[in-house]
């Protein structure tokens, strides 16, 4: 059924973030968490001062910025994967906004079904795409860019303001240019109950000690622990993904997802081994379960908690029931690795390689990098947040406000498995993979050998 | 499809060869029209049998040696030889259980199946009061498409939410768990197949001569003598048309697991393998041909299976 609009791929395909990009640390000093998140907002980590400098400097909207978008008319065509009807809407209201002060821009969105759009995208693009296009961050746009598929887009970055070079760095190829824009962006956390937790007096673990000591009470209170679904495959990547940053860190991720590592290596076996123990606490029969299914466990207070995106707020009814949801991060498992990398995917836009319209393509994306226009989106969906730290966050829900100051505090982002390493790899080895895992989680060795014998084929081109 | 062309053909040469001394006179020589319909007739079916299924199929197995991901021209593509099929057979898990689900499916489909539709048909057959309603009925499920019967078994199965485990009380994962949801998907698929092999044959006994079954009746057969040793072979052609319509469909299996799990953890298909690394954002086009040529070869078995059944039956 339907995924979340800004997940992965779930199903079939996704590609990831390659290293580059998320390799960056970040100092905290002495910066308060909130100017802290203006610069380093949503990707990686902040490369640099300066850029964290500029991205505060200015307030000043951007729009019709971009050295090649200025004075441009004429048709976009604009294509969306944002089918779903609220999202839509935001789409038609944001593009309505941009046409009242475009200066002679029309743009004509072309909505396609959010995962027609991602298994097609393959063909669209070698097709005839759109001008504009929605699309994630990371190696998921940097596999198109490196292939020719994707516009340069250097120019339009230049009059940006309000990203950080996190941002940027999450929007550069491997050529140095950027090709991506970026829109919004949410984290993947451990989501739970306050009132839940208030009522049974339970304390948000900082250690996975504090972890298990709380799910033993969870359960003698007759409370499924840990809601747990991965019917579509890709759920259970998040949970994989938590357990590998706090085990083994951000920088062995980066390298494991880029095909650098030994999948058989004593390193990932330690993830496999701790999720064993994670497996003991978790709701069962999760293969038969959807993301929704366990994201209404928890809201139904059938289970205290939950890993998952932000996105499971859209199982919430908005008021009361939505304002009773909170998130922590995943405890912390080794002392030496800490907690301060975090899992937080960007979506965004990207130009076609060779637009019909580039000035005025360039112009419109200009826009959807400011924040009036990443408003409007947010707005709609209150499970997302944007990227543009200029935005105002005035109207934010407390869900979201905790979300800009989680992600804000983050020294390294990584993006989600399916969006950090090849497609085909984690579409068609991790997904069974993982669920082979589930099914028999006692066959570790078995399992990360038959990954890595797998690997070796796939990563060779 | 691939007889389609022979009658074109063949029609042709055999008047020409039995006709030849006697009637020569009275043959007119083909107008330059005539020559111009039949060379049309017989060109446009070829390029499309060839266009559509020959070449496409060819093109897949050529591209089964190489390592191509769909982007760009193929010369930019490595090729591997029989890596893709090395690969395949020793280190991709889900495939042999695949191959493994699908003769399970055939087998389900050719003995479950196509008996309940065959004794549903008789059923019906018998004028009994509200037959038509029943008739309706089970054929209902066959107007739907398989993909909005994944949806409807779904609200059954489902753990949490599942019409089934509500009832029973059962706390059973009928589509997550390997024990069960490859029964699970061909319960659903019978539902539907039943009421396509219900009506076939439905059709077929009305059709059958109400003359033979009193003479049965006379010569003192019993109702279950009369129908297997009497009626039976009379619906041959109808027969036939069953174990068709049951190997296409065991074949293509695909649409009901594909809607319930993207066809994995245990609902591994040929069909969704070839999928999966076929189609999408980034394609292991190389390997999923591979897969898809092991698809070839097995649905040629079962096509030359059938061919042999089909003509041999015709030449009596």
């Amino acid at each position: 059924m339907s995924r979340p609009q800004s997940e992965s791929t779930p199903g079939l395909i996704a590609p990831p973030l390659t290293t580059a990009s998320l390799t960056s640390t970040f100092t905290t000093s002495s910066m308060s968490r909130r100017s802290l998140f203006k610069g380093a907002l949503g990707a990686a980590a902040l490369v640099g001062l300066p850029g964290f400098l500029a991205a505060c400097g200015s307030g000043s909207s951007s729009s019709g910025a971009g050295a090649t978008g200025q004075g441009a008319t004429g048709a976009v065509s604009y294509g969306s994967n944002q089918s779903d009807a609220v999202p839509k809407k935001s789409i038609a209201d944001m593009v309505t906004a941009y046409q009242q002060q475009s200066g002679g821009v029309t743009v004509s969105v072309n909505t396609i079904d959010h995962n027609s759009f991602q298994e097609n995208i393959n063909n669209y693009l070698q097709g005839n795409p759109d001008d504009v296009y929605t699309w994630f961050s990371g190696y998921r746009m940097r596999f198109f860019a490196d292939k020719g598929l994707a516009g340069d887009i250097s120019g339009v970055w230049d009059g940006i303001s309000g990203m950080g070079d996190a941002l940027k760095t999450a929007s550069t190829s491997t050529d140095g240019k950027q090709y991506f824009v970026p829109a919004t962006t949410y984290p993947w956390a451990v989501f739970y109950r306050p009132s839940v937790f208030k009522a049974k007096g339970y304390q948000v673990p900082k250690t996975m000690d504090d972890f298990y000591k709380l799910t033993a009470q969870m359960k003698t209170d007759k409370l499924i622990p840990l809601a747990f679904a991965d019917k579509d495959g890709w759920p259970a990547m998040g949970t994989f993904d938590q357990l590998n940053l706090r085990i083994n860190g951000y920088d062995f991720h980066v390298s494991l997802m880029a095909g650098k590592e030994n999948w058989a290596d004593q390193k990932v076996k330690k993830v496999f081994d701790a999720w064993r123990k994670l497996l003991e606490v978790s709701q069962p029969d999760s293969l038969g379960r959807t993301w929704q299914e366990s994201a209404q466990s928890v809201q139904k207070n059938d289970a205290a908690m939950l890993v998952q995106g932000m996105f499971m707020a859209q199982q919430f009814t908005k008021g009361a029931d939505q304002e009773d949801l909170d998130f922590f991060g995943f405890p912390e498992i080794d002392s030496n690795i800490g907690t301060d990398a975090i899992e937080a995917p960007i979506d965004g836009n990207m130009m076609a390689a060779r637009p019909k319209n580039e000035a005025g393509a360039k112009n419109f994306l200009a826009y959807l990098a400011t924040p009036a226009a990443q408003q409007l989106l947010v707005s709609a969906d209150p499970s997302v947040i944007a990227t543009n730290t200029n935005a105002d966050t005035s109207g934010y829900t407390a869900l979201q406000k905790k979300a800009v100051d989680f992600i804000g505090a983050a020294k390294n982002i990584s993006q989600f498995l399916d969006r950090d390493t090849r497609p085909d790899f984690a579409s068609t080895v991790m997904i069974p993979a993982l669920q082979t895992f589930i099914t028999t989680p006692s066959d570790v060795d078995g399992l990360v050998n038959s990954i890595q014998n797998q690997a070796k084929t796939i990563f060779v081109s | 499809m691939v007889d389609t062309a022979v009658p074109l053909t063949a029609p042709a040469d055999s008047t020409r060869s039995t006709n030849r001394p006697e009637r020569k006179r009275k043959v007119r020589r083909l107008t330059g029209r005539d020559k111009l319909t039949v060379a049309f007739m017989v060109v446009v079916p070829s390029i499309v049998v060839l266009g559509l299924i020959w070449l496409p199929a060819i093109a897949s197995v050529v591209l089964s040696f190489t390592r191509w991901n769909g982007i760009g021209t193929l010369q930019g593509s490595d090729f591997i030889g029989g890596e893709n099929y090395v690969n395949v057979t020793t280190i991709y898990p889900p495939f042999w259980p695949a191959i493994q689900h699908n003769l399970i499916w055939l087998a389900v489909m050719f003995f479950v199946a196509t008996p309940i539709g065959m004794f549903l048909a008789v059923l019906l057959d018998k004028e009994m009061r509200g037959g038509r309603i029943y008739q309706t009925a089970l054929f209902l499920p066959v107007v739907l498409s398989l993909a909005l019967i994944g949806f409807i078994w779904q609200l059954i199965f489902s753990r949490d939410q599942g019409l089934l485990n509500a009832v029973t009380g059962s706390q059973i994962d009928w589509f997550g768990d390997q024990k069960y949801n490859l029964w699970a998907a061909l319960v659903a698929t019978t539902w539907r197949q039943v009421g396509y092999i219900m009506l076939l044959y439905l059709a077929g006994l009305k059709a059958v001569d109400a003359s033979l079954r009193e003479a049965a009746a006379i010569d003192g057969a019993t109702e279950g003598q009369a129908f297997f040793r009497v009626v039976l072979p009379v619906l041959r052609p109808i027969n036939i048309i069953v174990l068709v319509v049951t190997f296409i469909e065991s074949l293509r299996a695909f649409d009901l697991v594909w809607i319930i799990n993207k066809g994995r953890n245990g609902l591994e298909l040929i069909s969704t393998l070839v999928t999966q690394n076929v189609v999408g954002e980034a394609s292991r086009i190389g390997f999923g041909s591979a897969l898809a040529t092991f698809m070839l070869v097995i649905s040629s078995i079962f096509i030359a299976l059938y061919l042999r059944v089909v003509m041999k039956g015709d030449e009596r």
